[in-house]
């Protein structure tokens, strides 16, 4: 298969020849100005991004703020749900820095999974869906930070659908009245992946864990940077400003070798719908287009990527493939695993990898952490819990790194 | 190749028993869409959208013919995909590198909107199984739990799945996450208040009636549900 893709040898010309994007000449107009214009009608209010935060620059060469501090975390369904150690190790790493959050009890999800995958539902319902979390978070003087890829790219087509329809804002607007909710939109729509984007260097400071010898390849999330691709991160010094820069950039500050692969820009099979009730596809593309490619041309420690359904396919559709011989076997983990990791979270009580599939052992053994002896300690805590001697586990118990520098 | 010989098996005539009529409604529905401007705005048939497109890879299925059948405004083209295609688009929006703007796989989510408000049994077909996900995502606005990793409904994503299942008790209690520890049911622990919030949203805007289209049981618990929590409230 590989003999038909684009070979290395062009993607590496390419990437060679970095694009620097002129914001003047952006083909599309800045959303974030008609956003303004609208609040200044009355018609919404703006939440602004709060400071500290960092400006990174976006597809057409815009200015993005990304907050550092006073975070409202967005929780993924597909995450908490199926993969809990990725929001465990975001809201770790947010510990570690001593950053002051919001881990809410009144947010929903934003219901685009099933939206994506059924049609079961109308814009105007999604709309308010996004905007009543929005007015949830402003009402608590946090930001949002948007935790699953699919909610960062809904939520950035419904925002674009809002601003541009008169009609969408006053069908909104009756239910949130009914609701007693503002009409609210941040100033900037968010990914949790941006956030630990703009801290890689503060992480790679506090890195305890070797990762030079570790070679990875990434997926980047479809929902993160094909839906309104003008919001994510490019960086000329990251594949020559010709793909996202978020989570290569991560990778590469934390000194681990990231590996080319020709099918990048494919999805991973997720399919929404196919992923629940006809995971014949999910599966085949998953292998034959991702982890196969990915092994035939880059033979990878691990692939890392930062959505929900990346993760969850790319690491669950790997165990019918092995029964049939496919040359599968990489581990995949979301980049806040992998951030994490470096800086010594426990791979059970931060990372929770006894719910990942795809064997995970032999990357640990690599990375020189013994895997059976925290794997005891996870078990003691285990046996605690069933012994009634403590509720379950706390962040006192999981907080401690395991290792020092 | 144009439309029409594009597949000689799918010539535009395979529904000829359905009026005109009936094509052209639901056609004008999907057009009178308030995003299906933002959405299509011609084709170069350039095909870059289909060598993007994961869908077309493994299926009958191509982003371009759904542009352009929709740009050409041929009906009976349309009808084809309304009934056998759009269930097969991936919605992970590959296709939008589209040079002329398109955006195919928008197009999909308002034919599929479509397809679900008239029942069409393709939709329903295509849902099948999938009765057990509107419930959640309805009444606890999550889309999975961990109460839904069981062997029956994963089997192929190996033994693994069975020790979720075994273990998920302990191991939920043993996650350190404030808002997640010791749930089953849903992602993570979420107020009744916002559930009312949540609930009342589907109410209002007409979403519960999408839902009839495609189980009518479903839809009649689901309200039901949902009108006591308010009015218990209330």
């Amino acid at each position: 298969m590989s003999e038909k893709l684009i070979p290395l040898a062009e993607l590496r010309e390419r990437k060679a020849q970095p694009v620097r994007p002129n914001p003047e000449e952006a083909p599309r107009p800045d959303l974030r100005e008609e956003l303004f214009e609208l609040e200044a009608r009355g018609e919404l209010i703006v939440q602004r991004v709060p400071e500290p935060y960092v400006e990174v620059t976006t597809k057409f060469g815009r200015t993005k703020k990304v907050p550092i501090d006073h975070l409202w975390h967005h929780k993924s369904c597909g995450q908490c749900g199926h993969i809990p150690g990725y929001t465990t190790s975001i809201l770790w790493l947010n510990r570690q820095f001593g950053i002051d959050y919001v881990d809410p009890t009144d947010q929903t999800s934003c219901t685009g999974w099933n939206y994506y995958a059924s049609a079961t539902s109308n814009a105007v319902a999604q709309l308010l869906v996004m905007c009543r979390n929005f007015a949830a978070a402003y009402e608590t003087g946090y930001y949002p930070l948007i935790h699953c890829g699919t909610s960062y790219g809904h939520y950035k087509e419904l925002r674009e659908q809002l601003v541009h329809h008169k009609e969408l804002r006053d069908q909104v607007r009756r239910v949130l009245d009914k609701l007693g909710k503002p009409l609210v939109v941040p100033e900037e729509i968010v990914h949790y992946s941006e956030w630990v984007h703009v801290m890689r260097h503060r992480i790679a400071e506090r890195q305890v864990v070797d990762m030079r010898n570790i070679t990875a390849c990434v997926h980047p999330a479809c929902h993160y940077y094909k839906i309104v691709a003008e919001d994510a991160i490019y960086d000329p010094d990251i594949y020559g400003g010709q793909r996202t820069a978020t989570v290569t950039a991560l990778l590469q500050a934390l000194g681990i070798n990231v590996a080319d692969y020709s099918t990048w820009f494919d999805c991973c099979g997720f399919g929404f719908r196919h992923i629940l009730v006809q995971r014949d596809f999910t599966r085949s593309f998953a292998v034959l287009r991702k982890i196969e490619v990915m092994k035939d041309e880059a033979n990878p420690d691990m692939t890392v990527t930062h959505d929900t359904g990346c993760v969850t396919t790319l690491d669950k559709s790997q165990f019918a493939a092995k029964a049939h011989q496919r040359r599968v076997g990489v581990p995949v983990l979301a980049d806040s695993q992998v951030a994490a990791l470096a800086m010594g979270a426990h791979p059970f009580r931060v990372l929770q990898l006894h719910w990942h599939s795809t064997d995970w052992r032999p990357l640990l053994e690599k990375l020189g952490i013994d895997w059976q002896r925290h794997w005891a300690e996870f078990e003691e805590d285990l046996a605690a819990i069933e012994r009634g001697e403590k509720p379950g586990l706390t962040w006192e118990d999981a907080e401690q790194p395991i290792l020092t520098r | 190749m144009s439309v029409a010989t594009w597949s000689p098996t799918k010539a535009g005539q395979r529904y000829a028993d359905v009026a005109e009529e009936t094509k052209r409604q639901l056609f004008e529905e999907v057009k009178s869409d308030p995003r299906y401007p933002d959405f299509l705005y011609g084709c170069y048939e350039c095909g870059i959208c289909v060598s993007a497109c994961p869908s077309a890879r493994f299926y009958d299925f191509s982003p371009r013919v759904i542009a352009q059948a929709l740009a050409r405004e041929d009906i009976d083209r349309f009808y084809e995909i309304l009934m056998e295609d759009i269930w097969n688009c991936a919605q992970c929006f590959s296709c939008v590198r589209c040079p002329r703007g398109n955006n195919p796989g928008g197009l999909v989510t308002l034919m599929r909107e479509v397809a679900v408000r008239h029942g069409l049994e393709q939709a329903q077909q295509a849902l099948q199984g999938y009765s057990r996900v509107i419930y959640k995502i309805m009444l606890k606005g999550n889309q999975v739990s961990p109460d839904m990793l069981q062997p029956d409904f994963f089997p192929d994503w190996g033994p693994w799945v069975r020790e979720f299942s075994r273990n998920m008790s302990a191991w939920r209690k043993a996650i350190p996450v404030d808002t997640l520890r010791n749930v089953t049911d849903a992602a993570w622990r979420t107020d009744e208040k916002t559930l009312r919030e949540l609930y009342t949203i589907w109410l209002e805007t007409g979403n519960m009636e999408v839902i009839r289209e495609v189980d009518e049981g479903l839809y009649e618990l689901l309200v039901e549900i949902m009108e006591e929590e308010l009015e218990a409230a209330s």
